[in-house]
């Protein structure tokens, strides 16, 4: 996995509460056997019509926000399907950090393994960015994960929480398989006190 | 929480512990890894660059059903290219990695979390994942089950272990006694009505109360099938007699002294009186009636006999999602639920795909026929439920009244195969996600139980089943 290190960019605002996973990366997406290429499939019944079209008032197809790698997003952000083709679509198409309130347990997860970092805040905070969002090009929003920080375009500072362990993961880009591999000896153990216990298993 | 008292979570999480680290994270055992075919290919194919294997093939069952046609002509093959090519690569993986697999023309292929409880795989205080979010559904036996993402499933395969943080506690108290008409369906869709999709995250839920104990273990599946549209990761029911009844002589249960070892050690599946619960819930079963959603989201439900709501009676955030989710559905603030008129009817799923559901469709449907004009189909959770329906007579009287009847797989729920709907094609479904364009793009989903989408196919409207009873 790739390091995660500072982000500049605009940030797109999607006000919309309980942004569900078939909305980021709709089902006929999820026929592919690999991780790439969903990019522009990305939120694709909210971005095209029928026709493949682009919609014009879809946030993404807005010039000042065709390129971000900041969403800033409305309440339960990634509820519904454990999809991991849902940050799968996000990494592809450049986002890299995704700001709620709050966030479906399974998507938050996959944000993590995939590079991606959502950050949760208290819903002033999240308007805030959210008012600054909405001025486009204008706004640059810097997110700064070793010092938890988010720098506002006006210079003011929000800081954010983030599991001590996910940091370390983001901020290195490693990956989780190594790390428990080193515990086979654990898991080893484990298994044998395990099925002694519960010889049904 | 320091009394040394327990919840069924805490127990479960503690038994499958293998290690912690002072920030809290967790590695978990995993006891279970169900696989379909959708979420897992890009999991094999990472194990095969790094040159792994599976570490426990022998607890890592796989099944296709996402993509897999239901019509019967899908024994000559799966004519869509990329669905085929998924499902192979399933066929292929399977093999490859020695795990075991039900393919799409064996008789106990089905949706994966209808065959996992119907084969015996799922058993009380297991630890249970599959990539896929209704894998709560097997927490109505007392297992935590919770889905899981791709890089997840690939981590199970290689280490068959689970990097997690303990949820919060929730407890979700349903008392009295259901009325007449009223199912699992009702109840769990009430619930996240109560909790918003958002009240469970960060949660695992128990449901307990008289009305879950009266439930069947089916109908408790049903109800953990949806822990998840309130937000939770799972859903937890504690096992009595009736799932140990249910469990019995199913192919995969253990049998003679293993069973009765089980058992002993399956009974003390319960939460300690006294144990702390972060969150809880208490609702009137009796005052719960049969439901439909109107709505984008799972928590947009009411009543059958309501009105649609006005965006206006909601916070301004919501009001926003309302606003656009009626425009979605094409309903007005103010009409009549029972006055939508519904183009087809959708029986299935893993929320709503097992017997006992086919069982309660034929009963409403004795003597009735599907609306003349309406597309109506069932489609068994499994190859194992449709054999038994076609031998208790349920197939044949459900196709004389106007339904399809179809092979197993999950179909309509989320329209991966040709099961679709056309764009303002309106469904009574008894699946379990109305968001926009699940079934299809453009397609109106409304969710409810299926003896109301049985009461559905014989009006044509949104219907109170309890005017057929």
């Amino acid at each position: 996995m790739e390091k995660f290190s500072k982000i500049k960019s605009v940030a797109a605002p999607l006000p919309l509460i309980n942004i569900d996973t078939d909305m980021i990366i709709p089902k006929q997406f999820l026929k592919t056997i690999k991780r790439s290429g969903l990019g522009k499939n990305l939120f694709d019944e909210m971005r095209y019509d029928e026709c493949g079209k682009e919609l014009e008032n879809f946030v993404l197809n807005k010039k000042a926000y065709r390129n971000t790698n900041i969403l800033v997003a409305g309440d339960n952000f990634g509820c519904g399907s454990s999809r991991e083709h849902a940050p799968w679509a996000l990494v592809d198409f450049g986002i890299k950090v995704v700001i709620s309130t709050s966030f479906a347990d399974i998507f938050f997860n996959n944000c993590f393994k995939n590079g991606i970092l959502p950050i949760e805040l208290e819903k002033d905070k999240r308007d805030t960015l959210m008012l600054d969002a909405e001025k486009g090009s204008n706004a640059i929003l810097m997110v700064d994960l070793f010092d938890q920080e988010i720098t506002r375009p006006d210079g003011s500072i929000i800081q954010f929480e983030v599991d001590s362990f996910r940091k370390h993961c983001l901020l290195n880009g490693l990956d989780d398989i190594e790390l428990t591999m080193k515990k086979i000896k654990k898991i080893n153990d484990f298994e044998q006190t395990y099925s002694t216990k519960m010889p049904w298993l | 929480m320091m009394s040394g008292k327990k919840t069924l979570y805490d127990k479960i999480w503690d038994e499958h512990l293998i290690s912690e680290e002072a920030d809290g994270t967790s590695l978990i055992y995993v006891d279970r890894h169900l696989v379909h075919e959708v979420t897992s290919p890009q999991a094999f194919e990472g194990l095969r660059l790094a040159g792994r294997n599976v570490r426990a093939p022998e607890k890592t069952i796989a099944v296709p059903d996402h993509n897999v046609p239901t019509t019967v002509d899908r024994t000559e093959g799966i004519s869509n290219k990329e669905s085929r090519i998924q499902v192979e690569a399933l066929d292929k993986n399977a093999k490859e990695f020695g795990i075991i697999y039900y393919p799409v023309n064996d008789i106990r292929q089905g949706i994966v979390h209808i065959i996992g409880p119907e084969l015996g795989w799922t058993l009380p205080g297991m630890t249970i994942v599959c990539g896929d979010s209704h894998t709560a559904t097997h927490g109505a036996f007392g297992s935590l089950a919770h889905g899981i993402g791709t890089s997840e499933v690939e981590h199970v395969l290689a280490t068959q272990t689970l990097i997690q943080k303990k949820s919060k506690n929730m407890k979700v108290e349903v008392f009295g006694k259901l009325g007449n008409g009223v199912t699992a369906k009702d109840v769990t869709l009430t619930i996240i009505g109560e909790t918003g999709t958002a009240g469970g995250t960060g949660h695992v839920i128990e449901y307990m109360g008289s009305v879950i104990e009266d439930l069947s273990v089916e109908g408790r599946m049903t109800v953990c099938n949806m822990a998840i549209e309130g937000g939770a990761r799972a859903g937890l029911v504690a096992p009595d007699q009736k799932t140990f009844d249910y469990l019995k002589g199913r192919p995969h249960v253990p049998k003679g002294s293993n069973w009765e070892m089980a058992l002993q050690s399956w009974k003390e599946l319960f939460s300690d009186e006294g144990a702390f619960f972060d969150k809880f819930i208490h609702i009137n079963g009796g005052k719960i009636a049969p439901v439909v959603t109107w709505g984008t989201s799972p928590e947009d439900v009411l009543p059958i006999n309501s009105i649609v709501p006005h965006p206006g009676d909601f916070d301004q955030q919501k009001s926003l999602a309302v606003k656009r989710s009626l425009d979605y559905m094409g309903l007005n603030p103010g009409q009549k639920l029972e006055d939508v008129e519904i183009n087809t009817v959708f029986i299935g799923s893993c929320t709503n795909g097992r017997i006992e559901d086919l069982r309660e469709v034929a009963r409403i449907m004795e003597g009735r026929k599907v609306k003349d004009g309406l597309r109506a189909m069932v489609v068994p959770g499994s190859g194992l439920v449709r054999e038994q329906a076609e031998e208790e007579g349920i197939a044949q009287r459900l196709q004389e009244a106007g339904f399809e009847w179809r092979l197993a797989g999950c179909s309509m729920c989320l329209a991966m195969n040709p099961d679709q709907l056309s764009p303002k094609e309106r469904c009574a479904s008894t699946s379990n996600r109305n968001f926009e364009g699940r079934q299809g793009r453009g397609g109106r989903t409304h969710l409810m139980s299926p003896a109301m989408a049985a009461a559905a196919a014989v009006t044509g409207y949104l219907t109170d089943v309890r005017n057929l009873m």
